[in-house]
């Protein structure tokens, strides 16, 4: 199948994508604890600004403001029979903001998690219903003319191949990142390592994959550096601008445009193919990501000694891919079930 | 290796059992920790010696390597649900018994934040602690926070936030408490993977809590103090 954003990916040695949705809207005036995704409706004019703040500062993919558009997280709202609509409209507006650029810009349908634990670890997640869910929020983006959809922050391996699953039956190319942001792992424990062998296994495989979010911009380049060893498709990295702090009542991250740049060169260098960024990250950043890309030459992959030096230290050791992690004490002794 | 013993429970000195329910919770398995409490009662253990050296024990063990990297949230869950089980026993028992209590806690996740993972996790951990926890769920508004307090007449207040876009209204909350002038009467922990110390000492916090096993410590540290410092002017 051809698309925009396969093609454009085969054409092109990187891509930038965008920031995060939910720290711009906030420096919109988004107040704590509103749903962003209510003002694809409400605000159509803000979503719009949004979306061209990525677009005009160079970003070649921008998501759409529909993370938290799944049944169970707008429920919350009691908005949960919006999904098809809230989804459709946050694709349109993105297809109007892309389709008047003079340069290929890619709509990615953005799809988060369901916040839901999933059955087999005591949840009320079933795999059915986790299908479920991505499939109708799959079709609203379809129908308002994503190119792809993107599912991202997911920390459970079967939650991501519940997206997947959704995403054949909806006939949609896809792209899929985990967020690492537990001691180099997913908060379920996912090393990098395992995310590679798990995707490679995925029926409808994705067209690329990777990490976003997670703690700072070392662990996610040391979470990229895992993921290439025998990555079967392009990686993404999507790392949040610094450091979150409050000031004045407002979240600022504390992530200048320079440390992005630096950021975005050394996860080129690391074997990521689509950069951006995630929380905090501002259209003054993906300016100085993209100028970084476009003039600074490719260099070997980073040590991760080079990467602690110029963007500091992890959060944690060993992120479980080199076996020098902590180990648990020896057990007493097995019973047969 | 022991692979091939089949141990039996009942056939374990006290000094054992204990050890092996350490194990058991560790690994999550229900059904032998339910076994090994009703053992110990059927032994003549109080219950509130059940609970704290053979289930809080355990926990605090899972705890630590949750803390340390060691066991990731699946782990913890089905070690926390095995906690469960012994404690649906122990509960009734330590009623009836006057068992005395650690400490209370209301905890909720804030406005507009579906995620609970955290939240459930450190609700589980401080169970497992031996603190009573009330769990007000999702997407709390200021007043739900405040009328558990003071109707529940809790030590403390949990509040955890998952999104960049919620954890401002933490300072909300804290911000009421003092308004209202109750605010040095509870203890406030906040927790939750965007938050960091700065952030809890700018809005107000007692304490941030990295993750459930620091927020055990955290309270278990606060509710001491507290005790002591009503203690001396009492």
């Amino acid at each position: 199948m051809t698309n925009a954003f396969a093609t454009l990916l085969a054409e092109r040695d990187w891509l930038l994508a965008d920031g995060a949705t939910g720290t711009n809207l906030f420096n919109m005036g988004l107040e704590a604890g509103e749903p962003p995704e209510m003002w694809n409706v409400d605000h159509p004019d803000r979503i719009k600004a949004l979306y061209e703040g990525a677009a005009h500062a160079g970003s070649d993919i921008f998501l759409t403001n529909t993370f938290g558009g799944n049944a169970s997280r707008l429920k919350l709202h009691n908005f949960q029979d919006r999904v098809f609509e809230l989804n459709k409209i946050g694709a349109e507006i993105g297809r109007e903001v892309a389709d008047a650029m003079d340069r290929k810009v890619i709509v990615a349908g953005s799809v988060g998690p369901t916040g839901d634990i999933m059955d087999h670890m005591g949840g009320t997640l079933t795999h059915a219903l986790a299908v479920e869910m991505f499939h109708a929020q799959a079709e609203g983006l379809k129908a308002g003319g994503a190119d792809v959809l993107w599912v991202e922050t997911i920390s459970a391996a079967e939650e991501y191949k519940a997206a997947a699953e959704a995403f054949a039956l909806a006939d949609m190319p896809w792209c899929g990142t985990m967020s690492f942001d537990t001691a180099g792992r997913t908060m379920m424990g996912v090393t990098s390592k395992e995310m590679t062998k798990m995707v490679g296994k995925i029926d409808h495989a994705p067209l690329a994959f990777g990490a976003n979010c997670g703690v700072g911009a070392s662990d996610l380049l040391r979470t990229v550096l895992g993921l290439a060893s025998g990555a079967p498709f392009p990686l993404i990295a999507k790392g949040n601008a610094g450091i979150p702090k409050f000031h004045d009542g407002h979240i600022h991250y504390d992530g200048t445009p320079e440390l992005m740049a630096d950021y975005a060169i050394l996860a080129r260098d690391c074997g990521a193919k689509i950069i951006g960024g995630c929380c905090g990250t501002t259209p003054d950043h993906l300016r100085s990501m993209r100028a970084a890309l476009e003039t600074q030459p490719r260099k070997e992959t980073p040590s991760l000694e080079t990467i602690v030096e110029a963007m500091g230290a992890f959060s944690s050791e060993s992120d479980g891919t080199d076996g020098a992690g902590p180990v648990r004490a020896a057990r007493r002794g097995r019973r047969k079930g | 290796m022991s692979d091939e013993d089949e141990i039996i429970l009942s056939e374990l000195n006290d000094e054992d059992l204990v050890a092996q329910m350490f194990d058991d919770l560790y690994d999550g398995m229900k059904e032998e920790i339910e076994e090994s409490v009703n053992i110990l009662l059927s032994r003549d253990w109080e219950p509130y010696r059940i609970l704290t050296e053979a289930l809080v024990g355990g926990m605090t063990i899972v705890g630590h390597d949750f803390r340390d990297g060691i066991l990731f949230v699946p782990e913890v869950l089905l070690a926390a649900n095995a906690m469960k089980g012994g404690m649906f026993i122990l509960k009734p028992l330590l009623a009836e018994t006057g068992a005395p209590q650690v400490g209370k806690m209301v905890i909720g996740t804030v406005k507009g934040d579906i995620h609970d993972i955290g939240k459930n996790l450190v609700g589980m951990m401080m169970e497992g602690a031996g603190f009573e926890v009330i769990d007000l769920g999702i997407n709390n508004a200021v007043e739900s926070y405040l009328e558990a307090l003071e109707a529940e007449s809790a030590d403390i207040l949990g509040m955890s936030a998952l999104l960049t876009t919620t954890m401002p209204y933490m300072k909300v909350v804290i911000d009421t408490l003092i308004e209202k002038g109750i605010r040095d009467d509870y203890i406030v922990l906040v927790g939750g993977a965007p938050l960091n110390e700065e952030f809890g000492k700018a809005i107000g916090a007692d304490a941030y809590c990295r993750d459930a096993a620091v927020a055990v410590e955290t309270a278990k540290t606060f509710v001491a103090r507290k005790h002591n410092q009503s203690g001396a002017t009492a």
